[in-house]
């Protein structure tokens, strides 16, 4: 029987230069923080980022670690630009593919189920088209319709933040929404899950429903327990967003010295020391 | 009943957009819209669906601007991915916001300027290319003028007509862009060519006015309507039961 668990650092000591990486959660909602920490840590570079984006796609471009951005749409949710991602589209410093939140949906499908495209409506006529010339419609074998083949969106890797999970990588989401993360899971060759609690598998039921056991260990290939480890994104029921370390994060974008400032305080630490940063530790 | 403020007056203008839906999701960004979607579930439009903004649908309201913990009635569960398949099934009618909207219906919310190198990142297109191929979709502009009312948007998110007909009739078969309501009055595109046209005026707003506050020419009916104010039983709703602390007001002043 496989035990899973690792640290942070194990995982980024998986990941390579111009890896393709695939971000669960949504905007500022349970994103898998901790292990982003550990990446802007590291010398890592060249990284392809696919995500419903939130505060990971702005520190990324920030560090200088992201090449290229693949998203439906980059927000703090309470603070709804992201000020750091605006800073680099606009300084064009980092590649951009735009993509409808459905289409992203879509072509993550795709690559779950290992085909070159799925055919959608969503994407016809918009300018979605327009800015990413490789992406093409196609014509139904069945009738005169003209779709948008969505290609698929492949990951080398899944990184995603669970409520619970177990040793060998089963992972409970108790909140309302897993978003897309079984899918993230699905697309990628390897997926690491960070959760709130490591638990005995005997324990996912005195938690929450079977159907809040959405991933299976058959698609994960690392655990990191995590306590605090979407901070300060929301991890509910866990824990609320953290709007005011949120707004200390936005108002970093303001000059390269308050952004240095943010990176001592919240990320150039070890995690333990983080959560006493934020009030949880001990 | 006091008067009607004009937030109320917008509030019922943005419930009329989804006259006539029936039974499919109702989905409204922004207060005015929210309430506007609440209020025409409680009264002309029974059947329509709503969501609480995130993962619930609602048997009942709750009052805009409830916080997380508000004990709500849910009646069905729709989280992203859920809500995705009911974007595509075309059951659902969104009204979105707009930085930019043209001529003919075209939206903007990704970016200003080029798209490869914008001079304002903004949002990104969301979900508005799925929205306005799939569903009815109608947009709601608190600040009526010409910056967001434009010739032509820099990146069309959300398609208008002109678009979808380039685009073909499998971008046409299920397009609707239905009401665009502002500060300052209601639009629609029942013209010929799919043109913005005057729907209505809010009480005290003239044609002159708004065309010098919108970026192209506006079809102009030969007799303006003006928006229709709240009934008593509406303004009882908006003020008593879905939003209790006024926070229409700050959306849309006096």
């Amino acid at each position: 029987m496989t035990d899973k668990r690792m640290t942070e650092a194990d995982v980024v000591a998986e990941l390579r230069d111009g890896m393709t990486i695939g971000i669960g959660g949504w905007g500022s909602r349970r994103k898998p923080m901790s292990i982003v920490r550990e990446i802007l840590r590291s010398d890592l570079k060249d990284l392809t980022i696919v995500a419903y984006g939130g505060p990971e796609v702005g520190m990324l471009c920030t560090s200088g670690q992201l090449k290229k951005a693949v998203y439906g749409f980059v927000s703090l949710d309470s603070i709804p630009l992201e000020p750091h991602f605006r800073a680099a589209r606009q300084n064009g410093t980092i590649e951009a593919m735009e993509l409808d939140e459905g289409m992203l949906q879509w072509g993550l499908r795709a690559a779950a189920m290992r085909v070159d495209f799925l055919p959608c409506r969503a994407g016809l006529g918009s300018a979605v088209l327009d800015n990413n010339p490789g992406i093409t419609t196609v014509t139904s074998p069945y009738s005169a319709d003209d779709y948008v083949a969505m290609p698929a969106v492949k990951l080398d890797v899944a990184l995603l933040h669970a409520n619970r999970a177990d040793a060998r990588g089963n992972a409970q989401y108790l909140g309302a929404d897993w978003y897309f993360d079984d899918l993230f899971a699905m697309a990628a060759d390897r997926t690491f899950v960070s959760c709130e609690k490591v638990v005995e598998p005997g324990d996912f039921l005195k938690e929450g429903s079977e159907s809040t056991i959405r991933i299976s260990r058959i698609f994960t290939d690392g655990v990191v327990e995590a306590p605090h480890g979407a901070h300060f994104t929301h991890c509910v029921p866990d824990y609320q967003r953290d709007e005011q370390i949120q707004k200390e994060y936005a108002d970093s974008a303001k000059s390269p010295e308050a952004w240095a400032e943010f990176r001592a305080k919240y990320i150039d630490i070890p995690e333990a020391d983080y959560r006493r940063v934020i009030g949880v530790g001990q | 009943m006091s008067d009607a403020t004009l937030a109320e007056i917008c509030a019922v203008a943005c419930a009329e957009a989804w006259r006539g839906s029936g039974e499919v999701l109702a989905s409204p960004i922004g207060t005015i819209p929210t309430i506007g979607a609440r209020l025409a579930a409680l009264t002309f439009e029974p059947d329509l669906a709503y969501g609480d903004g995130d993962a619930s649908q609602l048997a009942a309201p709750i009052p805009v601007g409830a916080p997380p913990d508000a004990e709500k009635v849910v009646e069905a569960w729709i989280p992203f991915g859920n809500f995705f398949d009911i974007v595509w099934s075309g059951r659902r009618h969104v009204m979105m916001g707009a930085t930019q909207i043209d001529r003919y219906g075209n939206q903007n919310i990704a970016c200003i300027g080029p798209w490869a190198q914008p001079k304002a990142q903004l949002l990104g297109v969301r979900g508005a290319p799925g929205n306005t191929v799939n569903h009815p979709t109608s947009y709601w502009i608190p600040v009526h003028n010409a910056r967001v009312f434009v010739e032509s948007v820099d990146c069309a998110s959300g398609v208008g007509y002109d678009r979808a007909a380039k685009a073909g009739p499998t971008m046409q078969q299920y397009h609707h862009i239905h009401h665009v309501v502002s500060n300052k009055g209601v639009f629609d595109f029942e013209t010929p060519d799919h043109a913005m046209r005057i729907r209505s005026l809010h009480p005290g707003v003239t044609v002159e006015e708004v065309q010098e506050l919108t970026g192209f020419p506006l079809v102009v009916p030969a007799d303006v309507p003006t928006t229709r104010r709240p009934s008593d039983e509406e303004l009882r709703i908006i003020r008593e039961v879905l939003d209790p602390k006024g926070l229409r007001s700050a959306e849309v002043p006096e």
